[in-house]
């Protein structure tokens, strides 16, 4: 028996002996004992997490728990709000090349989507999700790509059987690309810039003259009245556009075009961001950006180093950390977000702001900080319970929480190993 | 003056036809014979290119080891890949060598060693050593950054047979990614072209150093690989273009090249019985299979699915010779024992998965299944990125070991990443330990090598200090990459 299931095991038992069966017992949830990072605020040595009815209710240390509450003893343990990756096509795409499975993609002659409302086609079923969950991946960004503008990226919880359940937000991000990421073919630069632009004109006469649109006596536009229509919560700042860039100088371009229209954007993969950190801070644009690239893979990329997040957040900017060490990070190994965070360590971000940079930060970016990302009273219950650093690989997450429902997953993967652990295996035999 | 080029290479090349048999890598017996020729004796002496000779080695390694000063390392947590691990032990490298390993900087073996000479000290307090890591599956040099079209020298897809072709001859040595696999501790890489093609074509074996030549890093005497491979990639580019479209295809493919490879064999190796009369017609593709059924060439593998293994290996005994290992494997779990019986190591990836629908059914648990059931396992990257970190891709596998209850030591695991890939490419009696007399390969690690934090701080190769972390300006960078990337003086880790 693992020592897994032995703490499960435990658990389950101490919860049984304090709390009688009872309806009620099944709603509160109280995990005490352990070291708690609530991430809004410094670490809690012995501290206690109270859930009811799926959200947080009390985080302290002088919680006092109902003598109804389900006890989780995690004594020993570190207990962390979910993380959170900002960067994934989960729920999108269940194989990532050759299956036909991806919905990530809408067509359009000049990868100009908008109007692309990606988690239209998301899987709720996905078997990709169970691993990410596993690992305390509770909450992700679930992005369409390709193109100019790819279309409109929602936040998920992951969580529960239909689309309005594990939808935080959406839209929670229009996502574009400039630079080599540009979409096939892409065209220069200054072009793609010069589009965007066009755009975000049109989007604003389109925004004004709606009503001549309606009788067909506007001008001619650069795209469809409903791909304009999307562009409108963009144009006033309802949602960000989330920029793929690396190149600084498309970075610079990125920061010019939110001062020129007044929006918000976010930047993209960013992989020599730190060459403009400064500005990056002044403009107050974030960045998503990985722990673990170095390699000039472009010429746009000769500046990638391991150590850029560091240097943004050095400079006051806000990182959200993403997979960016070229195995399978958008999907099958989205759980290595934490991963991602260890190595950001390595090269100089502090510990505290690795683990915001996958929980507080994105949640704060994409506008759901209300609700997920961190462990206070009021967010919902993700909640993920370490057997150790959760940075470290030889870490568990003993147990997860997700809406304050322990999730016992048994993933694919699970199957597969436990199937061919006696070889040859028996088929026959039941799960 | 374009006229006078031309004559110069005519001439240079009819001087080459003619050289002398000596300089062939012939065995001088080829001409012991010379004075009995018979009348079917040709009128010129076949010269060393008309030959198909076992073990030829026409572009032979010019490495040399980098200078190197006598280097004691004290103090310092040992993982030797060999036997348990030596805390608080020394290390002394000599001569290019691991001269002595002991269990403290007065070990007799070590003061002996020394020969009353006195080495660098350097204190590995807090720190570990390993031997410096072998990532057996690499493109570093025929897929180079920056990934531009024109540096693109991995894939020859203009046949699905091409082991005629050898990576060597698209290695660019100014790849940048070649220092960078140093700051990761790696310091022997076997480069493979890639998997498009059913017959890849041979591999190289290099050490991990600057060099202006690929020849200046070509590890020296080590055996060639034949890259091979199974599977989706050689029906996705040949599906539309004569074939093979299918997986039946693919075996088709390979037998017919086995069978045509083990007459090229049988009709030279009967030539060069006494090498008389006119030689056969030599065939470069055919030469590296023959060298493989020989057993002077290894056959390194792309292969994911656990079906698709157990056909190679029906297929290997059909044809009489050895998969070295299977390369990717990601069902390899699934034939552990089949593997552990054959004899065939596994190279595989930690966690990668879900890409592609050959790579559907990856666990993480694979390389622990594989040791548990005796296979030799070992980490692979096929990933610049990756191979940079491969520590800490044993460290996923080995938690996930752990984590369906495997009892996998530190010690094991470090074999994944060391030994093991050097038994995969013939080279366990010269690197992939921390034994005295082996190639003074070594990495100084900031700590335990399987922890997130950890750090690579130096590396040597040969004895001789690449790597140093705490020198950045010291640092090896690429042709390319002066004036096009900007110099990072921190070392990347200050806080």
């Amino acid at each position: 028996m693992t020592s897994r299931t032995l703490w499960f095991a435990a658990a389950v038992c101490t919860a049984t002996a304090i709390a009688p069966v009872s309806t009620v017992a099944a709603q509160t949830i109280a995990i005490t004992g352990g070291k708690v990072y609530p991430v809004s605020g410094p670490p809690i040595e012995n501290g206690t997490v109270l859930i009811k009815d799926g959200k947080i209710v009390a985080v302290g240390a002088n919680v006092t728990v109902p003598s109804d509450a389900e006890k989780v003893d995690a004594s020993g343990k570190w207990v962390t709000p979910g993380l959170v990756d900002a960067e994934t096509q989960l729920g999108l795409v269940e194989v990532g090349f050759g299956a036909g499975a991806n919905e990530s993609r809408a067509r359009s002659e000049q990868g100009i989507t908008p109007d692309f409302t990606s988690w239209d086609g998301l899987n709720p079923r996905s078997v990709l999700i169970p691993p990410a969950r596993e690992d305390g991946i509770t909450s992700v960004m679930s992005t369409p790509g390709g193109g100019l503008i790819a279309g409109q990226a929602a936040m998920i919880d992951l969580f529960g059987d239909t689309r309005a359940e594990m939808i935080l937000r959406a839209p929670a991000a229009m996502i574009a690309s400039i630079g080599d990421e540009g979409g096939d073919g892409a065209p220069a630069k200054g072009q793609q810039i010069a589009k965007l632009r066009e755009l975000l004109q049109d989007t604003r006469y389109y925004q004004k003259h709606v009503a001549e649109f309606d009788r067909g006596q506007s001008r001619q536009m650069s795209t469809t009245p409903a791909s304009l229509a999307a562009l409108v919560p963009v144009l006033t700042g309802k949602i960000p556009l989330l920029i793929n860039a690396d190149e600084a100088s498309d970075i610079q371009s990125a920061i010019d075009l939110a001062k020129e229209f007044g929006i918000k954007v976010i930047i993209g993969g960013g992989e020599e961001a730190w060459q403009l950190a400064d500005h990056l801070a002044a403009a107050r644009i974030p960045v998503l950006a990985g722990a673990m690239s170095n390699i000039p893979t472009s010429f746009s990329t000769l500046g990638s180093r391991q150590d850029n997040v560091a240097l943004l957040r050095k400079a006051g900017v806000e990182v959200a950390l993403i997979g960016n060490g070229g195995g399978d990070e958008e999907l099958f190994n989205v759980r290595n977000i934490r991963y991602e965070a260890g190595n950001a360590v390595g090269y100089g971000l502090s510990w505290n702001d690795a683990l915001k940079a996958i929980t507080q930060a994105p949640a704060e970016i994409f506008g759901v900080a209300d609700r997920i990302g961190t462990l206070q009273a009021g967010h919902e219950a993700n909640v993920v319970v370490w057997d150790g650093d959760p940075f470290e690989f030889a870490t568990r997450a003993v147990a997860v929480y997700v809406h304050g429902k322990k999730q016992n997953d048994v993933s694919r993967q699970d199957l597969l190993t436990k199937r061919y652990e006696t070889q040859p295996p028996n088929y026959e035999q039941k799960p | 003056m374009r006229m006078l080029a031309l004559a110069l290479a005519i001439t240079v090349a009819g001087c080459a036809k003619q050289a002398p048999a000596t300089q062939a890598p012939v065995p001088a017996r080829a001409d012991t014979n010379a004075a009995a020729r018979s009348d079917t004796t040709p009128a010129t002496k076949p010269g060393p290119g008309a030959l198909s000779v076992p073990n030829a080695d026409p572009y032979p390694s010019t490495y040399k080891p980098f200078a190197s000063k006598p280097t004691l390392i004290e103090n310092v947590t040992i993982f030797t890949a060999v036997g348990p691990r030596i805390v608080n032990g020394a290390l002394l490298m000599k001569d290019n060598k691991i001269a002595a390993v002991g269990k403290s900087a007065d070990d007799p073996a070590i003061k002996q060693a020394e020969g009353g000479e006195s080495p660098v000290v350097i204190d590995g307090q807090g720190k570990f050593v390993t031997p410096g890591i072998i990532d057996v599956h690499s493109h570093l040099g025929v897929y180079p950054a920056p990934a531009v079209e024109s540096n693109s020298d991995g894939n020859e897809l203009v046949n699905p047979a091409t082991p005629y072709v050898w990576a060597e001859h698209s290695i660019w040595p100014q790849d940048p990614q070649f220092p960078r696999n140093l700051a990761g501790g790696v310091t022997t890489l076997q480069v493979l072209p890639g998997s498009g093609n059913l017959f890849g074509g041979r591999s190289a074996i290099l050490k991990v150093v600057p060099s202006r030549t690929v020849q200046g890093m070509k590890f020296p005497g080590a055996k060639y690989g034949l890259k091979m491979a199974c599977g989706e990639n050689p029906k996705r580019v040949y599906g539309n273009r004569g074939g093979p479209q299918t997986r039946m295809g693919n075996m088709a493919g390979y037998r017919a090249e086995w069978i045509k490879a083990e007459a090229y064999r049988r009709k030279w190796d009967a030539w060069l019985q006494n090498r008389k009369g006119e030689p056969p017609p030599r065939d470069l593709g055919l030469e590296t299979l023959a060298e493989v059924l020989r057993g002077n060439i290894l056959v390194q593998m792309h292969c994911y699915r656990a079906d698709e293994m157990a056909q190679v290996i029906d297929m290997s005994h059909e044809f009489g010779y050895k998969v070295r290992a299977f390369h990717h494997g990601v069902e390899a779990y699934k034939i552990a024992d089949v593997l552990a019986k054959e004899g065939i190591g596994a190279a595989v990836w930690a966690d990668w998965g879900d890409f592609k629908m050959e790579a559907l059914d990856a666990v993480r648990a694979n390389m622990a299944l594989l040791w548990k059931a005796g296979v030799k396992v070992m980490i692979h990257s096929d990933d610049p990125s990756g191979s940079q970190r491969l520590n800490q891709e044993v460290a996923k596998a080995m938690a996930a070991g752990r984590a369906i209850g495997l009892n996998i030591t530190e010690e094991d695991a470090v074999k994944w990443m060391t030994i093991n890939p050097a038994w995969a490419l013939e080279l366990d009696s010269k690197i992939g330990s921390i034994e005295t007399g082996k190639d003074a390969d070594v990495v100084l690690w900031s700590g335990d090598p399987f922890s997130v934090y950890t750090h690579t701080e130096k590396v040597w190769v040969d004895g001789a200090l690449l790597y140093d972390r705490s020198d950045p300006q010291a640092r090896w960078r690429s042709d390319f990459e002066l004036g096009f990337v900007p110099l990072d003086t921190t070392g990347g880790t200050q806080r």
